[in-house]
């Protein structure tokens, strides 16, 4: 009897999970397959460039099936329920697929309709999100048009996927609306629910600095309760009301529906997961990867990258009998775009925060961490050529391991 | 780690006045916390509050967040904002004798 690995989601994570197993299963015992409803890949990160024109939708768009190799099943299909009690995961079509190992990688997506007022008359009109492509596009349109006047970019909740992507799609329009004669005539604001500018202390005295150098003003501890788009308002709970005219927010993140519907997930429909192995806590023989996780590592396609190579052990660990390695520490590798053809690069895990140094190697770098600089921007638009021709296809990463090196790194004396 | 007493009983405490330990928590020092952080008297709803928060730390090993105090406690976040004014889930968790709720990834 063949035996099934079942991938559910042919986004970053399970596209990838699809190469490294083609590669690594033994397909006399075993067949691969794997599910998704679109036909479209997006490269998510390339979303940011779109409003300020520097990337079109044609620089983010390819065809999911060129990147599933031979040999594997790929089914086009909305999943309608997993059935983890029973091995078994139910299609929109009505076929029931049986599996032996199942990974999840559903990813996570914006949910708007999750704040009051939000997804109303404003909604495309002065009010964007520019998580999905069709937001990203449409802001394009409002910011060609702008004139100047308040201009509020809002995180709602964490986590978010890309928790950067906020901060530099403030610094990337401070800089386009200077491109555009209309910086003076345009008020900044970021607001946040957290207390400061990132969720990385080192990382966020960094960020502060660069947001008051660019006059952009930040609202923390922010928590919405409603949008009042009659009169171009965020209302938060503690009372603070604060006015736009054009207004980019990140709603809510959350998983699938169909995490909610097979009753697999947390409040936020994320499926809690071990945090160094990548096993769902509920059964054996399910593993989730990617945005779909609920670890407290960032949700970032650089992330799903190194939990792959960990995923791809464990599959094999799991088929033969082997104890699971707790091999997954975290790690996140992320470029943050400051604007004026420069970027940052940060470099940490569950337990490292972001520090100085050079990356990936010790004193020669090239990529300066924690630092601005034009190299780090020249990484951040290289990262597109590696997301479709590395990291999609499981291959490794040049120089960058798994797990987060300290090498090169000046980390703080622990007393 | 620090020591302090409050209401009569030493419990271990962070920087920020948390407590590390859960379980050195009772209600005489909830009361004490609640005063110090300038919320006053506690009525029905923080204990509500308290209380949810405790069971839900007790039983799933993570601190709540205020989309599961609403779904999961019943309580609209409004009120939570109400009761514990200007960041009220690390009042209400410092009043809960629980760590600080941490902001996630
Ligand atoms: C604006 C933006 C900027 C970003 N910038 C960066 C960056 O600079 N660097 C970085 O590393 N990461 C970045 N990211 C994050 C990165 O894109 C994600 O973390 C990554 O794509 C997650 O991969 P995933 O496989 O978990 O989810 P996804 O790639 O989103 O894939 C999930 C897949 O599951 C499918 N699916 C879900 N539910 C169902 C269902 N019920 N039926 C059928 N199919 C289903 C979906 O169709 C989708 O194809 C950014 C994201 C955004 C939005």
């Amino acid at each position: 009897m063949m035996k099934r690995v079942l991938i559910l989601g042919a986004g970053t994570a399970g596209t990838m999970m699809a190469n490294h197993l083609a590669r690594r299963l033994d397909r006399k015992d075993w067949s691969l397959t794997i599910v998704d409803q679109h036909k479209t890949h997006y490269y998510q990160p390339g979303f940011l460039f779109i409003p300020f024109g520097v990337y079109g939708e044609q620089d983010v768009i390819k065809s999911k099936r060129e990147f599933i190799p031979d040999g594997v099943e790929y089914i086009e299909q909305k999943i309608e329920l997993i059935e983890p009690d029973s091995n078994k995961v139910r299609l929109g079509d009505g076929t029931v697929l049986a599996y032996d190992i199942l990974i999840v990688a559903t990813g996570s997506k914006i949910f708007p309709e999750e704040i009051e007022g939000l997804k109303e008359d404003g909604w495309f009109k002065n009010v964007f999100d520019f998580y999905t492509i069709e937001g990203a596009s449409a802001l394009r349109e409002a910011l060609k048009d702008f004139k100047g006047g308040k201009l509020v970019v809002h995180l709602s909740e964490m986590p978010i996927k890309c928790p950067v992507a906020p901060l530099e799609f403030t610094f990337l329009a401070d800089w386009f609306l200077h491109t555009q004669g209309i910086r003076n005539e345009t008020e900044l604001i970021y607001i946040t629910p957290l207390s400061e500018a990132f969720t990385k202390h080192n990382c966020a005295v960094v960020l502060n600095y660069l947001l008051e150098e660019k006059r952009i003003h930040m609202e923390t501890d922010f928590n919405v309760e409603r949008v009042d788009e009659t009169a171009n308002r965020i209302i938060g709970y503690d009372g603070r009301e604060i006015d736009y005219d054009l207004l980019v927010t990140i709603p809510t993140n959350m998983g699938d529906p169909v995490i909610a519907r097979s009753g697999m997930g947390d409040d936020l429909n994320f499926i809690p997961t071990h945090k160094h192995n990548l096993q769902s806590k509920s059964h054996e023989n399910v593993f989730v990867i990617g945005d779909a996780t609920d670890l407290p590592s960032s949700k970032a396609g650089s992330v799903a990258h190194f939990q792959g190579d960990v995923l791809t052990e464990n599959i094999l660990n799991f088929i033969s009998g082997n104890p699971l390695k707790d091999d997954f520490d975290g790690h996140a590798n992320c470029f943050i775009e400051s604007g004026f053809g420069k970027a940052f690069l940060i470099d940490f895990n569950y337990d490292i925060e972001p520090v100085e140094g050079t990356f990936p190697l010790p004193v020669i770098g090239p990529f300066s961490l924690l630092k601005e600089t034009r190299v780090n921007h020249m990484g951040k638009l290289a990262f597109r050529w590696i997301y479709w021709n590395i990291l999609l296809k499981g291959r490794p990463m040049p120089g960058i391991k798994t797990r987060m090196q300290t090498l090169g790194k000046r980390l703080p004396k622990i007393a | 780690m620090a020591t302090r007493e409050i209401a009569g009983t030493t419990v271990e405490v962070n920087d920020e006045g948390y407590l590390t330990n859960p379980d050195q928590w009772n209600e005489e020092i909830a009361k004490v916390i609640a005063r110090e952080e300038g919320i006053g008297e506690l009525t029905e709803g923080h204990w509500k509050v308290v209380k949810f928060l405790r069971d839900d730390f007790k039983e799933k090993g993570v601190m709540p967040t205020i989309r599961r105090v609403k779904n999961a406690g019943g309580i609209p976040t409004k009120d939570l904002y109400e009761l514990f004014p200007e960041g009220p889930l690390k009042k209400s968790s410092k009043v809960a004798g629980l760590q600080k709720p941490a902001s996630c990834i």
